[in-house]
């Protein structure tokens, strides 16, 4: 570096915590050695993030979110608008490899007991975070009106409708009319541009803080802090973020890279799951499409909601579906109260966790599965099974976490 | 840093740099006129038969107002009196295509096509063709006068010195398909 | 573990396809090549000819068309219509609420269609019209039954009759027979068919074939740097034991 240069950054040092910031979050920022390929996905969302920014800001530049128009703007984008194209295939891929990345993360954290203490928090501002997402994705899904934007978000809308005495108002008061018109495209759009990427953004910047803070977790599922150098006082399973997992990243960005543009130039419907057929057909509010299915990433979800058939309890099928459907999601948050393992990581956890989560896993592809097929009598019967399967994973792991064999943890972390 | 390390951190920098140029090209490019817009401002064909001596016409070309002015003898003989009076009178800055660079600024010597834009800040010049008005001072033979910041512009459309326009207006390129057929916005003599 | 991630890989990599128009049927195989230019022109010439008059392709431009191979002065004489310009919009000549008035329903823009139904079903469709006296338009089609649309190509294809076989437990087979030959021999209708469905497919992403070539590139450069990303990744990752 140059006199010059350095004199430069003294400058603003002197006045911007420039240096020390990136010290203490990249260049000293102490991260455990033995990441494996599950580590790269919170870099990668990152970088979907910042493509969904990017893009998201160009598609404003020529979308125009008015009912009567909505449709004809998103081909003006993909025919009219040099490169529009491009721009709309990476924002509409982009959504669905959020999705892929964000729950492969999420699994990660499952695997490897990242919920555990003292990352609690740091896991519920990940919740909230996907609570977000999933709010993101599903007002973005409406912005095309086309088929599926609008039956898709009349079917989410009335979940609203099903809650007990406000439910009505709540519903209208959510669209602002009294049925799904110009009004509520209008405003999820202003959600989906400013309030929600807004939240999201503040949300990311928070979990990073709050990993700094608790330092990341590993494969081991061990402290790398309760060891550190005597001479150095750095954790002596750590290495500096940069360069060492700077480098990495990088190389695991351009091998998703490999995948996103692959998808966005060779397959950009990805055979109608990323960006569904009937969608394709300008929203009519008279006419379902014969068969409804949400995207991928909601279907294990919407399966839930469908799985529901009986009244019990005093409450009706249609509220049971949508309590459980919420649930599916917010039990997440409860994680970390049940899980009562002694260790953190699969790698020492027992027969029972093991099977435990491959069945969750099974029950979540499954259900996904069932999501995006018309039901019938032995898919709802199938739909009931997994949903069973997807919540005793939750409710009984306080129990089999306890009872299960583990093995020791080592000292050190292992490769 | 090893040579190995310090050739590959410098290689990787200038490929990444490559590939960041490469994906600002195609935001670039989208913020171009897209092709509505292009179809918007095709080129225009005008009929300018009816147009009397003295008469002004005023067409839309690329939402921008192009005046159509078909001058008369007296007009064209204020040209010459005026140069010393105007600040680029042999039109040597580059506001006009190569066949208007001439006395009148025109293709025929009696039409003047140019934009009604004013070269200052943008605002729609009127055209005053009354002589010696009370407000533009005696010496006034007729011309442009943009309201909004007073510059003032001769007959061809050529701009005075001493006021805040710094050029003469532009003439759009345009073109004749027939004697009374005119074109604006395209040099070539096929129909749209 | 290994199984869990082998799901995974399948998940992310192998995509299933649902079925486009939600419909049990049998659809052909459209016999299109999306990279033969002259195929799509002749399917645009057919396009104007036939489809345009009632439905439109109202987010595609004529100018667009030059992709393809055409010409300014073959896009002036054979593709636009009347009093319309190279940069318009392809609309319909006919008005909505006349076609609503006609057909009980106005005709479905063309722009995206190839998207919604697929090359297939559009392919089968063009094909499968027979006559049905007890419709308005005196036609059927058997992968769209009472479809409001007539069969416009009657005079090329001519006109097929519907053969009910029964195949005992309720079932039934369905096949169509040409009772009066039209025009042309049965083969070089469908190749009309496929030339007018692979223009259709043009129309529904004209951008396919460009974004289809810079993928290649794309691609070729990130290898090259997946490579190069590799060996400084493992360079740094020496000093790590």
């Amino acid at each position: 570096m140059s006199k010059q240069q350095n004199s430069v950054i003294q400058w603003f040092d002197d006045r911007f915590p420039l240096l020390s910031t990136w010290r203490a979050h990249l260049s000293e920022y102490y991260a455990p050695k033995n990441f494996n390929f599950w580590y790269y996905f919170g870099s990668l969302a990152v970088l979907v993030l910042v493509n969904q920014l990017i893009t998201g800001i160009f598609l404003t530049m020529s979308y125009k979110p008015d009912a009567s128009m909505a449709f004809a703007s998103v081909e003006y984008i993909m025919r009219d608008v040099d490169y529009g194209w491009l721009i709309r295939y990476m924002h509409s891929t982009g959504a669905s490899m959020f999705f892929v990345v964000v729950y492969l993360h999420m699994f990660r954290g499952m695997m490897y007991g990242s919920y555990r203490k003292p990352r609690e928090l740091l896991w519920l501002i990940g919740m909230f975070i996907f609570f977000i997402l999933m709010s993101l994705a599903f007002t973005g899904y409406i912005l095309p009106w086309g088929q599926m934007s609008y039956w898709g978000a009349q079917v989410i809308v009335s979940m609203f409708g099903a809650i007990p005495y406000i439910g009505d108002t709540l519903s209208q008061m959510i669209l602002g009319d009294f049925t799904l018109s110009d009004a509520a495209l209008n405003r999820f759009f202003a959600y989906h541009v400013v309030t929600l990427p807004l939240l999201l953004l503040v949300l990311v910047f928070v979990h990073i803080v709050a990993l700094h803070e608790v330092g990341s977790n590993n494969p081991d599922g061990i402290e790398i802090k309760s060891n550190l150098d005597s001479k150095t006082g750095t954790p002596v399973d750590g290495i500096p973020f940069h360069p060492y997992y700077s480098v990495k990243d990088i190389f695991g960005v351009v091998a998703f890279l490999i995948v996103f543009c692959g998808i966005i130039f060779f397959a950009p419907e990805f055979g109608g799951y990323f960006l569904e057929y009937n969608n394709f057909i300008p929203a009519n509010t008279l006419q379902t499409p014969d068969h409804i299915a949400p995207v991928w990433y909601f279907t294990p979800y919407y399966s839930m909601l469908r799985a529901v058939t009986v009244n019990f309890l005093g409450i009706d099928a249609k509220l049971w579906g949508v309590i459980l459907m919420a649930m599916a999601v917010v039990i997440f948050c409860f994680l970390p109260w049940l899980d009562r393992s002694p260790v953190k990581s699969i790698r020492y956890k027992g027969p029972y966790f093991k099977f435990a989560l491959t069945l969750f896993v099974i029950s979540f592809f499954v259900l996904g599965w069932l999501g995006t097929k018309a039901p019938t009598p032995l898919y709802t019967l199938l739909a009931q099974i997994f949903t069973v399967i997807y919540f005793a994973f939750f409710l009984l792991m306080p129990w089999y976490s306890k009872i299960d064999k583990t093995k020791p943890e080592p000292k050190r972390v292992t490769k | 840093m090893n040579s190995r390390r310090r050739f590959l951190v410098v290689t990787t920098s200038l490929a990444g740099g490559a590939a960041c140029a490469g994906i600002a090209t195609p935001f670039l490019l989208s913020m171009m006129p897209s092709e509505r817009a292009k179809a918007a401002g095709a080129p225009v064909e005008v009929d300018i038969s009816k147009l009397e001596p003295g008469m002004l016409l005023m067409v839309e070309w690329r939402g921008r107002v192009v005046w159509i002015l078909r001058r008369t003898e007296e007009m064209l003989g204020t040209l010459k009196k005026l140069e010393d009076q105007l600040a680029d009178p042999a039109s040597d800055k580059d506001q006009q295509p190569t066949y208007a660079k001439n006395e009148t600024r025109s293709i025929k010597p009696e039409i003047l096509v140019v934009e009604g834009v004013c070269t200052h800040l943008g605002c729609s010049p009127v055209f005053r063709k009354d002589i010696a008005p009370a407000d533009l001072g005696a010496d006034w033979l007729g011309g442009f006068f943009c309201p909004c910041h007073g510059s003032k512009f001769d007959l061809a459309g050529r701009v005075y010195k001493s006021v805040p326009a710094p050029t003469n207006l532009a003439v759009p390129p345009h073109t004749y398909l027939s004697d009374n057929q005119l074109i604006i916005g395209s040099e070539s003599k096929e129909s749209v | 573990m290994t199984l869990i991630r082998s799901f995974l890989i399948i998940f992310l990599f192998f995509p299933i396809g649902i079925n486009a128009a939600g419909v049990e049927v049998q659809l052909d195989k459209a016999p299109i090549d999306t990279r033969d230019n002259d195929s799509i022109k002749r399917g645009a010439q057919s396009f104007v000819h036939y489809c345009l008059t009632c439905h439109g392709a109202s987010f595609m431009r004529y100018n667009r068309h030059q992709d393809v191979g055409f010409t300014n002065q073959e896009l002036l004489d054979n593709i636009i219509q009347t009093g319309q310009k190279v940069g318009d919009l392809m609309v319909s000549a006919m008005k909505k609420n006349e076609a609503e008035g006609w057909f009980g329903v106005a005709p479905p823009d063309l722009s995206v269609i190839a998207r919604s139904r697929g090359a297939d079903w559009l392919y089968t469709y063009l094909r499968s019209f027979y006559r049905d006296e007890t419709t308005a338009t005196g036609w059927n089609n058997l992968i769209f039954d009472k479809v409001a649309m007539p069969h416009v190509f009657y005079e090329l294809q001519g006109q097929q009759i519907l053969k009910v076989k029964s195949l005992g437990d309720g079932k039934e087979s369905k096949t169509l027979e040409l009772a009066v030959p039209g025009s042309i021999p049965k083969a070089e209708y469908d190749k009309f068919v496929a030339d007018l469905v692979n223009y259709m497919v043009y129309l529904g992403e004209p951008h396919a074939a460009h974004r289809v070539d810079l993928g290649i590139k794309v691609m070729l450069f990130l290898f090259a740097m997946l490579g190069l990303t590799y060996l400084l990744y493992k360079e740094y990752w020496r000093d790590i034991h």
